[in-house]
């Protein structure tokens, strides 16, 4: 056999290249890491061209979004505050995506959570002055129980009724929401103003800026135990789906869900089981996010968190550990985005940002290569 | 040889793909009127070389020549207009067109205007002129698997080819519809037609060709071999590259206990007709016992209501003198009964390796732990015991021969040999009592056939039942101590000794009691 000339000794030689794309045949871990970075540099780019076409610096105008995001540990923390809510419904989104159950109700599960929570305390089931060591829990427990059933309606129809997910879950946002209006308007509205009355202390998630007094580093420090709770959340759900056997049956159903019947896996029990732990953990981030932030039911307590997570579930290619960075990232983007301009070009960013990723995807899964027009192989 | 009579000739036909050399210095001959088989093994190379006659890839060396003259083909579109027609196995059609709009789907003529009638009489014409009768007017979705192939032939035809390329056609079709598609194939050879048969099936070739070409790991094996020359152990050997045995070695023994007795089972299909009407059997320890019929009489139901898959209407399913399943009117779904039976040792081999048999995204060890990871040692409490599973599953790996880079291959990366060699793997290494194998070696290549028969063999020394539910005749009656016969749900009767004749006239409805009084008619 004689040796190949190089490429670029053929293509002196007259001859004609084109490219060619074939699938992958294996996707090694890395390189999800690389093709994403790659994907955000590109887009990074891309959004400083449309930057200097409006008139603006690219550079100056980067610098400061890493500023506003990142750049102290003052305005990371509040990226990290923004970022809680958004593990929490990623979470909940990769769990039933897994399953192929397409909960895109995560929105209404939010919603539900801060209302289970809010229970505790305006009722109130537990006075003020309990200790926030049996509040907290409750909260949570509560949370997650309203989020869990706002799971179970849908993944119940779905389960024996064939009812599509996609349909019921997203009509019960409406409903979450308008339920919460409700409460916040009416029964437990403060003075006519449209939102509860502020949470007594027992019933705040502890806050670094809480202990200014003893370690003056932490005054003003916003960030929240619930950021906490949503690492260890992420940990949780790695190991149910990757190393238990309820995740493996998950794992099977989502899948194949014929070869899970022929493994005699019970789908009708797991489609309701795992579309109420999808519903917890949206809870759980609902409840966080009015115990560690606002204090109070309120309305607009998300900012179309529940959809945010769905595209951050899908960026993390459905792996619980990778949606913890992913969400700190968009956290970033959406603190930054308001610091510079409250719509337009942070929102233009994200855009380029969000269609890179998803184009990179292609790159993920094929290859492209050079090839010799008329040697295909 | 007269050129002019070569309607088709590859010559030192040579393609690389990556890592693969999938064609090297391949000759091929297709004489005027002459049913050529292409055998070989999976992966030997067929589908490459069919590929570059079609114009689909293009070969790194080599001329084709068409009628005599050198040809470029860029696309199927060059191929056809060279009247190079290729059937495939999975049809390409619009179901819910009929059969005129499938076969004008694609064209320049009709153009805006659609006169169908006036197609529907060609189509109607062009049928009968090469004995594939089929109403033009008929939606796809309402014909028979056979008679979707003749529109694909029909498609060809229309098209003005010349030379049709029948991949595997015989895969799909029931018996019956095998010896309707044969004598449709020498009736296009009368009308001047050529034709390649591709297959891996040895005896259908034997039956159907005239001459033989054999790939084997994408080099030349033998060419153009005449079929009166040769005998089918000769081709096995051209296509394994060794002795293939069909003599199994079966040992004598006495079946032991009953393991498995079905009574008077009743089931719906999906669609909602009866399907087994009142079935009734039986199968021992150590005992191989057949199914035999033609597709579609009830053994995918059978199959399915025994593992707990289908529920059962009527009837009872006992497995160690224990009954795990019982008809409810009802009918209701209920899928503890698949756990009760997977608990009671009984191991299935699904008809459906794909569909139902395996996860495709997930790896290798994940197929293998299915059955297994509610016990240990894979299970552990609540977890899964990564570790344990990672060795168990290169246990077997090694022990079954499944061809793979790492236990964390995604399965659907496997060839259908290796994909039926983990579901082996998986289903016998949970040491069965019982096992339902549905059409165990389906689809797979001669070598492939051997070593699953050969575990299924292994099994019945071991003491397991078998259940051995198939449409190969020859591999019932060379693995089975007993077989019965099925037709529309109902048992027709059971034979010790296979003799296709009794056999034949069981498969198409006439009950054993029966078959002296049919014997007198016929005769």
């Amino acid at each position: 056999m004689t040796t190949k000339p190089s490429l670029l000794a053929q293509y002196r030689n007259g001859a004609r290249f084109r490219l060619r794309m074939e699938p992958r045949m294996e996707q090694p871990g890395w390189l999800g890491l690389i093709v994403s970075l790659g994907a955000v540099t590109f887009a990074l780019v891309l959004g400083g061209f449309v930057l200097m076409l409006v008139g603006g610096d690219p550079i100056r105008a980067y610098a400061f979004m890493a500023k506003a995001a990142f750049g102290d540990i003052g305005v990371f923390s509040d990226t990290l505050v923004k970022a809680t809510p958004l593990i929490l419904v990623s979470l909940a989104a990769v769990v039933a995506f897994r399953m192929r159950l397409w909960n895109i109700g995560a929105e209404g599960q939010f919603y539900l959570g801060a209302f289970g929570a809010s229970l505790v305390v305006l009722t109130p089931l537990l006075p003020p002055e309990t200790s926030p060591w049996l509040m907290i829990p409750a909260m949570m427990v509560m949370g997650m129980l309203a989020g869990a059933l706002w799971g179970f309606i849908p993944g119940y129809l779905k389960a024996k009724y064939n009812v599509n997910e996609i349909i019921s879950t997203l009509m019960m946002n409406y409903i979450a929401v308008a339920w919460n209006n409700y409460f916040i308007f009416d029964v437990w509205s403060e003075g006519g103003f449209q939102m509860s009355r502020q949470f007594p202390k027992t019933a705040w998630l502890p806050r670094l800026t809480d202990y200014a007094a003893q370690v003056p580093v932490f005054r003003g420090l916003t960030i929240h135990l619930g950021f906490v709770i949503a690492l260890i959340a992420a940990g949780v759900v790695w190991w149910i789906m990757y190393r238990s056997r309820w995740g493996y049956e998950i794992r099977l159903i989502g899948d194949n869900p014929r070869a899970a019947r022929y493994a005699g896996i019970n789908i009708v029990r797991n489609t309701i089981l795992v579309m109420m732990l999808s519903g917890a953990l949206a809870g759980l981030g609902g409840m966080l996010e009015i115990s560690g932030v606002v204090h109070r039911l309120q309305g607009a307590i998300s900012s179309g968190y529940g959809f945010t997570g769905i595209i951050i579930a899908w960026l993390a290619k459905l792996n619980p550990i990778l949606v913890v960075p992913i969400s700190i990232l968009f956290g970033g983007l959406l603190l930054a985005g308001r610091e510079i301009q409250p719509s337009g070009i942070p929102m233009l960013i994200q855009g380029i940002i969000l269609v890179c990723l998803i184009g990179s995807d292609f790159l993920f899964r094929n290859r492209i290569r050079l090839v010799r027009v008329g040697q295909e192989a | 040889m007269d050129d002019h009579l070569n309607v088709v000739e590859l010559r030192g036909i040579t393609k690389q793909f990556p890592g693969v050399l999938a064609n090297d210095q391949v000759d091929f001959t297709l004489r005027s009127g002459e049913i050529h088989a292409l055998l070989g093994e999976n992966g030997a190379g067929k589908s490459t070389l069919v590929n570059i006659l079609t114009g689909l890839y293009r070969p790194d060396k080599g001329t084709i020549r068409v009628n005599g003259e050198v040809v470029d083909l860029r696309s199927p579109r060059d191929a056809i207009d060279n009247g190079i027609g290729m059937v495939h196995q999975h049809f390409m059609l619009v179901p819910t067109q009929t059969v005129t709009e499938n076969i004008l789907l694609g064209l320049d003529e009709p153009r805006f205007n659609m006169n169908l009638s006036h197609y529907d009489q060609i189509i109607s014409d062009l049928g009968v002129q090469y004995g594939l009768q089929v109403d033009p007017r008929a939606r796809i979705w309402q014909l028979s698997v056979g008679e979707q192939q003749r529109v694909e032939i029909l498609k060809m035809l229309y098209r003005g080819a010349n030379v049709l390329i029948m991949d595997e056609p015989t895969a799909v079709l029931a018996p019956q519809e095998i010896q309707e598609l044969f004598i449709t194939l020498r009736s296009m050879i009368a009308e001047g037609k050529s034709i390649i048969f591709i297959s891996h099936k040895l005896d259908e070739v034997m039956a159907i060709a005239d001459r033989i070409t054999v790939l084997r790991k994408g080099k030349l094996s033998a060419e153009g071999l005449l079929v009166k020359d040769i005998t089918k152990q000769d081709l096995a050997r051209e296509m394994v590259g060794r002795d293939v045995l069909f003599q199994l070695n079966k040992v004598e023994q006495t079946p032991g206990d009953t393991v498995l007795a079905v009574e008077g089972l009743k089931a719906i299909n999906n669609k909602g007709i009866q399907a087994l009407r009142g079935l009734s059997l039986h199968v021992a320890a150590g005992e191989i016992v057949g199914v035999a019929g033609v597709a579609g009489n009830g053994q995918t139901e059978l199959a399915e209501a025994i593992t707990g898959l289908r529920p059962i209407t009527e009837g009872r399913v006992i497995v160690h003198g224990q009954t795990l399943i019982e008809g409810n009117l009802s009918g209701q779904r209920r899928s503890s009964h698949v756990r009760q039976v997977i608990d009671a040792g009984v191991s299935h081999i699904p008809e459906d390796r794909t569909h139902v048999g395996t996860a495709p995204n997930l790896s290798i060890t994940d197929n293998l732990i299915m059955k297994g990871y509610r016990q240990p040692p894979i299970a552990r409490g609540w977890s899964i015991d990564s570790l344990s599973a990672n060795t168990q599953a290169e246990t077997l790996r090694e022990a079954y021969d499944i061809m793979a880079p790492t236990v964390n291959t995604p399965a659907r990366l496997l060839s259908g040999g290796n994909l039926q060699r983990l579901i082996l793997a998986r289903e016998i290494s949970c040491e069965p009592k019982l096992m339902i194998a549905m059409q165990p070696t389906r689809g797979l290549d001669v070598g492939a056939i051997e070593s699953v028969q050969r575990l299924l063999l292994q099994q019945r020394e071991n003491g397991a039942a078998i259940l051995l539910i198939s449409e190969e005749l020859e591999e019932l009656s060379s693995l089975s101590d007993r077989i019965y016969v099925i037709y529309e749900g109902e048992i027709m009767g059971e034979v010790k000794e296979a003799d296709p004749e009794t056999l034949g006239l069981m498969m198409t409805g006439t009950r054993q009691e029966d078959l002296v009084e049919a014997r007198k008619v016929s005769q």
